[in-house]
């Protein structure tokens, strides 16, 4: 196993090196450029900053020394927030996001596999459509409506919790963001865990449980439970990749300082490397979580091979 | 155990399954029996409702099925028990083994661990003493090397021991009465016999009652002591084995006994000439080797086959599974890559890439096994059998095209009337006929039979196997029947190949070969297919 990580990580720097190469290059290709204001700067003051930071050397220059800086662990300095380097701000934002994140989806894992279980279990009964309802509920609603409603009645009208803001991450503070980004993940995963959960029960090794005298509790969660959970695990890769990446959305709303934003304000700002720094993160995201997942699939079940 | 007590009463139970279409009556009113010890044969086509019995009697109905009558074990009411007081008898005194090796195991877990399941559960025995029970029924089913099997899963055993594993797990609890459906259905003829043979063993040392559902009457008369014979819900015909297939009095019964394949084809002359000759024909699938690693697992499918098919004849390729004969039939038309040389009519079509072989397709068609996958759910059984003609005589006008479907329609026996229907709403027999109808519309000279008939209750079989005899003779086509089936082959094949593992073991006029066998593998086959009781009768040996 551990010679299949090695093989999988070491296979992942190729990936890695053409998205950063994709998006290094993209991004010089939108028009405009990290000092381009209203009022323009003065020419010279311009000239320095562009000194500085390199912009006034070739493309495939620039490139060689951003990749240069990256194999020595520097992101660069950020061009906007001009007091601070991409890694002190993904620093700092990058923990914020993944406590949120996580917590969301642990808490939608909980939730959404009990509701989808119990739903599979009273199949077309009251119960079940009403996991249903509320599951598309969870997914058609966006969360730009969800974060603000929820905002308004529990921190504005009810004033029961903080309408935004971090604090320093107190349960309060977080509270209301976790539940706005685990609603449509709940929503996911109770619908899928209710299909594969109605075709286990379906399927002829339950039937030989069942025929076998084992104990209804035993049956679903020993035989049923086991199999339903593949498919949640594959959704999980690159639901978690997202999740723990931040939302710019949640963040924007509830103002608190993750690193979701820094994406969409760094591409707005033509913030070069920052935008880098975001890009990088999320793929290394994506490729951990991806093999973090097929190492829980191999270990559910014995018919994975690593090769 | 008082022997010739009745243990096991089955009072006009009915089964209804309720449906979009509205209420199935799956069984109507049935009675049945089972003595202490007693081999009883429950025997139908597909749909009799057989299996439902069980399924009822064991509260195993799927979810929007229902179950009134009576069914007692010694006394006790088991219809409408609370599903607590059920699982104190389903798994201990009531065992049951299914029909599908494959996934009756649960994927994901040892096979310790399920046999030790049921014996924890009733027997109340812990972890270890569980496992040394498993490992004990592991050593009685003859299951070679038990101890490492024990930390084996479903997937790393072949078919025949995984049945073995079930028949141990169904022995766990010292049951009164084995419930076996179609246990041996779909497992190869050998294996079948090892199988029937171990439980016949075992019931000898056991003393527990069976009570075996299938549609092989082969198996009923080599194993059962009674049988019931089943058809449309209700029991037609009851009686001793000896009594039903020696003086049946019923009409269904007679036409099942009267359902083996019959007749035979007498071989054509030397000098007929050679439409299809396939020479050193070898096929090796690759896997692994991807870009990262070296080695590479290669398995030789089909190896140096040689077969000359002249017009007129029917070669039959007999194996069980793995044997390579489906391997070689798609091979010889170009739908695999091969190594060798195959000429038809004088033309090497070895090789050739889907363009080249386009001019040969229309006269080299293929029958595949599943009536139900190899048709296309979405077209009409009209735009089925003529999309050949699309390709193969594109000037003809959507008009000679439906004519050529109704033609062929009422050639394979069907009312052309159906050509606008889907293929769902035909039969499994029937749905051959429209794919024979399909290779049949475009006048191909050799067709290549893939387990035609496997899918298909006796019954169906003999009349497919009678519409391809005629086909045979009105069109002189030349067939190659792959099938697992001797039966079968021997009543239409004129010559025949028998394979295993990629190579030929024996080859010969089909009469020849049934007759005097030289191999011992062919000698094996043709034993447990025609002489099953002989093979019962055998001490049994570790394997399978």
């Amino acid at each position: 196993m551990f010679g299949y990580v090695l093989r999988r990580l070491l296979g992942a720097i190729p990936t890695l090196f053409l998205i950063i190469t994709l998006s290094f290059f993209l991004m010089r290709v939108a028009p405009g450029g990290p000092f381009d204001r209203e009022r323009a700067l003065e020419a010279k003051v311009l000239e320095n900053l562009n000194r500085v930071f390199h912009l006034d050397r070739p493309l495939w220059e620039q490139y060689l020394y951003y990749l240069g800086n990256l194999a020595r662990g520097d992101l660069g300095p950020s061009f906007i927030y001009r007091d601070f380097s991409v890694q002190q701000l993904l620093g700092s934002g990058l923990p914020i996001s993944i406590q949120l994140g996580a917590t969301a989806l642990l808490l939608a894992l909980l939730i959404g596999s009990v509701l989808g279980t119990i739903a599979a279990l009273r199949q077309n009964s009251w119960v079940d459509y009403g996991v249903t309802a509320v599951a598309t509920f969870g997914i058609t609603v966006p969360n730009f409506v969800v974060a603000p409603l929820l905002s308004l009645v529990f921190g504005v009208w009810l004033s029961l919790l903080p309408a935004g803001g971090w604090g320093n991450g107190g349960p309060a503070n977080m509270l209301l963001p976790v539940i706005t980004l685990a609603l449509p993940q709940v929503a996911v995963i109770a619908r899928l865990i209710r299909g594969s959960m109605i075709e286990a029960l379906r399927s002829d090794h339950v039937r030989t449980a069942r025929a076998y005298g084992l104990p209804a509790r035993m049956v679903v969660i020993v035989h049923a439970m086991r199999a339903a959970c593949l498919p949640v695990v594959s959704y999980l890769g690159p639901a978690a990749a997202a999740l723990l990446t931040g939302s710019v959305v949640v963040e924007t709303i509830f103002g608190l300082p993750g690193i979701g934003r820094y994406f969409v304000q760094g591409a707005l700002n033509r913030d070069y490397t920052l935008v880098m720094g975001t890009v990088i993160i999320i793929a290394v995201f994506v490729v951990v979580f991806n093999l973090v997942v097929d190492l829980i699939y191999a270990a559910l079940d014995p018919r994975v091979r690593y090769d | 155990m008082n022997s010739g007590e009745r243990i096991f009463d089955i009072r006009n139970i009915r089964v209804t399954f309720d449906t979009p279409d509205g209420p199935v009556k799956a069984v109507r009113g049935v009675d049945m029996h089972v003595n202490a010890g007693e081999t009883v044969a429950v025997v139908g086509e597909s749909g009799s409702g057989k299996s439902q019995i069980m399924m009822a009697t064991m509260g195993l109905l799927a979810s929007n099925g229902r179950a009134e009558g009576s069914v007692t074990y010694r006394g006790q009411e088991l219809i409408g028990l609370p599903r607590e007081r059920l699982n104190r008898i389903r798994g201990a005194k009531i065992t049951m083994i299914f029909q599908e090796p494959m996934t009756s195991l649960d994927p994901l877990y040892t096979i310790e661990r399920q046999i030790s399941e049921p014996i924890m559960v009733h027997g109340g025995l812990s972890a270890s003493a569980a496992r040394k029970k498993a490992l004990e029924l592991l050593k009685l089913v003859h299951i070679p090397d038990p101890e490492r099997r024990l930390k084996s899963y479903p997937h790393e055993l072949s078919g025949g021991q995984r049945q073995r594993v079930m028949i141990a797990m169904a022995l766990a609890n010292d049951p009164d009465l084995l419930i076996a459906d179609e246990p041996t259905t779909a497992l190869d003829v050998t294996i079948q016999a090892e199988i029937l043979r171990l439980l016949a063993e075992l019931q000898k040392k056991l003393g527990m009652a069976i009570l075996f559902i299938t549609h092989d009457l082969r198996i009923v008369e080599a194993f059962a002591s009674r049988v019931y014979v089943m058809q449309k819900g209700e029991v037609v015909e009851e009686g001793t084995t000896d009594d039903i297939f020696h003086r049946p009095t019923k009409a269904y019964t007679k036409m099942l006994l009267a359902a083996e394949p019959e007749g035979s084809k007498s071989p054509v002359s030397a000098g007929t000439p050679i439409l299809l000759d396939a020479n050193k024909v070898s096929v090796t699938f690759s896997s692994g080797g991807g870009f990262f690693s070296r080695s590479a697992f290669e398995l030789k499918a089909v190896q140096d086959v040689t077969l000359t098919l002249r017009a007129g004849q029917t070669i039959g390729i007999v194996g069980e599974s793995g044997s390579g004969k489906s391997t070689l039939g798609r091979a010889i038309l170009q739908l695999l890559p091969s190594e060798g040389r195959v000429v038809y009519q004088g033309v090497p079509i070895q090789g050739l890439d889907r363009a080249g072989m386009r001019p040969y397709r229309r006269n080299l068609q293929m029958v595949f096994q599943d009536p139900y996958g190899s048709l296309s759910p979405r077209m009409t059984v009209g735009e089925i059998i003529t999309e050949g003609l699309l390709v193969h005589e594109p000037t003809l006008s959507a008009r000679e095209r439906e004519e050529a479907a109704i033609k062929a329609l009422e050639e394979v026996g069907l009312d052309p009337i159906m050509r606008n229907r889907f293929p769902h709403e035909f039969s499994g027999g029937q749905r051959q006929r429209i794919a024979i109808a399909r290779a049949v519309v475009l006048k191909p000279t050799v067709i290549v039979l893939d387990e035609p008939t496997s899918a298909l209750d006796r019954s169906v079989q003999k009349q497919i196997i009678n519409l391809l005899r005629r086909l045979q003779e009105s069109y002189g086509l030349s067939y190659i029947f792959i099938s697992h089936d001797l039966a079968v082959v021997k009543a239409l094949a004129d010559y025949t190949i028998v394979m295993k593992t990629g190579r030929v073991v024996e080859q010969g006029p089909t009469e020849e070969v049934f007759r005097d066998p030289k191999s011992d593998y062919t000698r094996a086959l043709m034993r447990a297919a025609f002489n099953l009781k002989e093979v019962l009768k055998r001490p049994t040996e570790a394997h399978a």
